[in-house]
């Protein structure tokens, strides 16, 4: 199956590197070699490697690789592979909106919110609407955290209150109050039939009427939510995939200092 | 007395373990006067009460709701059920459903003498301990014939929210060489005071542990079990606020291993600690009954507290678990105490102390088929690294003859398990357990080094934090903040109002049945 490991054949592609057309680098500029793995639903044997080399072409790789192959249980065969890609994409015209701040650990973040606002922030955290699911907000707001990242309970100088899931905006808001919340966290996970974009707004709508909405900093988070959505709803923030407590307490917290609330 | 390959001083373990029993029996002097919501519906699990009634509600919480709320649950619901069998005649399941359509209200019946309620009683407790005994037999039979993995038993999980796809994944697992499959719950339901009810295929993070769905992965696993030649076991979780309805449920459906720590639920779901303490109580008295491997879950201290810092927590909370598993007559050769390997990967040394602590632990508490957590909190995304930090982790657990290893995954932190990343977990794991296989009987750990020094410091630290709990005991200990740096009051947290003092008439025959003979 080794065929092409140690390939003598010239690399006849222009090497010069172009922001405008990048691919991946293996050893050698535009050599597009790429690693991947994967499992398909079929018996191992040279049928299921013809597969798998068939897909990777479809995927937009030439010379493909099956450099692994193992049937992992009946009908199901995994495969390890390389293969050249043959696609590009334009770095230079990439624009990506960002939540602008400094993404600071735990400590770090405490010890800033001591120095620039020398009080306990009070976070206030929910899964709202109908969504029942705590995992998000969890991961934000226990003390056990996620992957490794403290969640806002564990912070000494954040007052994190995690209400859970089902909660109704209005209550929501009413805790909000009662607790003088600087930040309001929202937690969706639950995005069929867009009804985390109904449930947003309405909080969103609510605030104002209510003539709150500056008073807080008010974030989203979720698997589909991003900075770009939660701006587009009113929001001051969102946060989605592979973002953290540290990057929300440190948001909240340079937020607050450039606000001057205090 | 036993040798020790860390020259550990025997006496000093002694000591500890002394003084972890009095705060265990502090506890228990607690414990025994109260009964709650959850175990009274596993008492009418046990009677043989299930189903659920128009709204989905599960017969076993239309009794005991009912008790409460006419203020009656000190009574028990053995008492109003006995008697209500006593004067209608009918089954406690008849009488769950004739409770739940409004025509008979168990409270209101003339009451009958106490040993008559009692014996009324009686062929529906033997039905099910009956059960139990039998399913218990049933795994030994298993195993006499069958055979099972050499320990560490590998444990792996599979997590899809669909009970039927968890069967491919199990099946798959047990073929690629698991021992032990752990359907992982789906998110939040150990904050549900009910059990959900019948076969699931929606969930989140995890699949419903509903009795149907036990029965389903049962059947699954005995079968792929005989198809490689080795007893598969069944792992869920009896902790949350359902913690003895589902102990109970493993129980008669022939469950092997659960996930059964109070301390767990108080630190890490916010659950009121009168609540799972008194939950726990109950549900490790039928566990041990049935034979079931609990796990004890001192391994996610580490998951927010350091790991080399807090080591000697782990230490002394395995020794108060280990104590409370005995009050409630759950042996040690069931007792899988937690630990885990946590510590930093840029630690310098770190293997070493992981090391050390692995072995202490095996040779405090050397009939307990000790549970190995793997590394997960400094599991980056980085699979390549992520594999190597769980092969060191495999390399200890064959080291110090861990009982059950839970593997890590290279995946750990990105997604639930693909059926390739149970492969290449199971691989590694394989590899090293043949490679390595007597290393521990071949090495010893020099005098003065690194590891007897870390294994001594720990013990000694767990020794002062034990003592220092004795005099204020467990509950201030927690409201203090001394696992994991989670501080929770005795009052707070979810679950208190299902609490309540034993009353006159109170009795659970299931207590003494279970304790007194298996």
């Amino acid at each position: 199956m080794s065929e092409g490991l140690y390939s003598m054949e010239a690399k006849d592609f222009d090497k010069t590197l172009d922001l405008t057309k990048i691919k991946p680098y293996g050893d050698t500029m535009n050599d597009g070699k790429t690693q991947l793995s994967f499992t398909l639903p079929v018996p191992a044997g040279d049928e299921a490697n013809e597969a798998a080399k068939q897909l990777m072409k479809k995927m937009g790789f030439e010379n493909p690789l099956v450099v692994y192959s193992k049937e992992l249980t009946e009908g199901f065969t995994f495969f390890n592979c390389y293969g050249s890609c043959t696609h590009t994409v334009d770095y230079t015209t990439i624009h990506v909106p960002k939540v602008e701040s400094n993404t600071m650990d735990m400590h770090e973040c405490d010890e800033y919110i001591r120095e620039h606002i020398g009080r306990k922030i009070v976070v206030v955290g929910a899964s709202t609407g109908t969504d029942a699911h705590t995992v998000g907000i969890d991961a934000i707001m226990n003390m056990k955290g996620y992957a490794g990242h403290y969640g806002l309970e564990r912070y000494d100088m954040i007052e994190a209150y995690n209400l859970g899931s089902q909660v109704p905006n209005e209550e929501f808001i009413a805790k909000g109050i009662e607790l003088h919340a600087d930040a309001l966290i929202v937690s969706q996970t639950v995005t069929q039939k867009d009804i985390h974009i109904k449930n947003l707004t309405e909080l969103v709508e609510m605030l104002e009427a209510e003539g709150l909405r500056d008073k807080v900093i008010l974030i989203c988070g979720g698997p589909r939510i991003s900075h770009e959505l939660a701006k587009e709803l009113g929001y001051d923030a969102g946060f989605g995939m592979n973002t953290y407590a540290d990057d929300e307490a440190s948001y909240i917290a340079q937020e607050m200092v450039k606000r001057g609330m205090k | 007395m036993q040798e020790s390959k860390l020259g550990l001083d025997f006496k000093k373990v002694e000591h500890a373990r002394g003084v972890a029993k009095k705060i265990a029996d502090q506890v228990q002097d607690f414990v025994g006067n109260y009964t709650t919501v959850a175990v009274e519906r596993t008492i009418c699990r046990l009677l043989g009460i299930d189903g659920i009634d128009a709204n989905e509600v599960p017969l076993p919480n239309v009794v005991v709701d009912e008790l409460k709320s006419k203020g009656l649950l000190g009574q028990g619901i053995c008492f109003f059920m006995g008697n209500a069998v006593l004067e209608t005649g009918k089954t406690p399941q008849e009488i769950a459903e004739a409770v739940s359509n409004g025509k008979l209200d168990i409270t209101q019946l003339p009451v009958h003498k106490a040993e008559d309620i009692k014996a009324a009683l009686k062929p529906y407790i033997d039905a099910n301990i009956d059960r139990i005994r039998t399913r218990r037999k049933r795994r030994e039979h298993y195993i006499e014939t069958i055979g099972e993995g050499n320990k560490p038993y590998l444990y792996i999980i599979v997590a899809t929210g669909n009970i039927y796809e968890d069967v491919v994944q199990a099946q798959a697992g047990a073929r690629q060489g698991a021992d032990i499959i752990a359907v992982i719950r789906t998110t939040g339901q150990s904050l549900l005071d009910y059990v959900p009810y019948g076969a699931t295929t929606e969930g989140f993070g995890g699949t419903f542990a509903t009795q149907e769905n036990f029965r389903i992965m049962r059947k699954a696993l005995d079968e792929v079990g005989e198809e490689v030649g080795r007893y598969i076991r069944l792992c869920n979780y009896c902790s949350g606020l359902c913690m003895p309805e589902i102990a109970a449920m493993g129980a008669l459906e022939g469950l092997d291993v659960m996930l059964n720590d109070a301390l767990y639920g108080i630190l890490f779901r916010d659950i009121n600690m009168q609540r799972t303490l008194i939950d726990q109580y109950f549900s490790r008295i039928i566990n041990g009954f049935a034979g079931v491997i609990i796990n004890t879950g001192e391994d996610n201290y580490l998951t927010t507290a350091d790991a080399y810092e807090e080591a000697h927590t782990v230490l002394a909370s395995d020794f108060i678990n280990e104590q409370l598993a005995l009050l409630a007559g759950l042996p040690e050769e069931q007792q899988g105490l937690g630990h885990a390997f946590e510590m930093d990967p840029m630690l310098e040394n770190g293997f070493l102390y992981e090391l050390a602590q692995a072995q202490m632990l095996r040779e405090i508490f050397p009939k307990a088929p000790l549970k190995y957590m793997p590394p997960t909190k400094f599991m980056t995304g980085n699979i390549f690294r992520g594999h190597i930090q769980d092969a060191l982790f495999n390399i200890i657990g064959q080291w110090t003859h861990q009982g059950l290893q839970l593997l890590g995954m290279p995946t750990e932190a990105i997604h639930t398990p693909f059926m390739s990343d149970r492969y290449l977990s199971i691989e590694n794991a394989k590899y090293i357990f043949n490679n390595m296989k007597d290393i521990g009987e071949e090495v010893e750990f020099k005098e003065n080094g690194i590891v007897r020094n870390r294994a001594k410091k720990v013990l000694d630290d767990a020794t002062q934090l034990l003592e220092a709990m004795e005099s204020e005991g467990l509950f201030t200990a927690l409201e203090k903040g001394i696992f994991a740096n989670v501080k929770r009051p005795k009052n707070g947290g979810k679950g208190l109002d299902g609490v309540t003092l034993k009353a006159e008439n109170y009795f659970n025959p299931f207590v003494e049945i279970m304790k007194g003979k298996k």
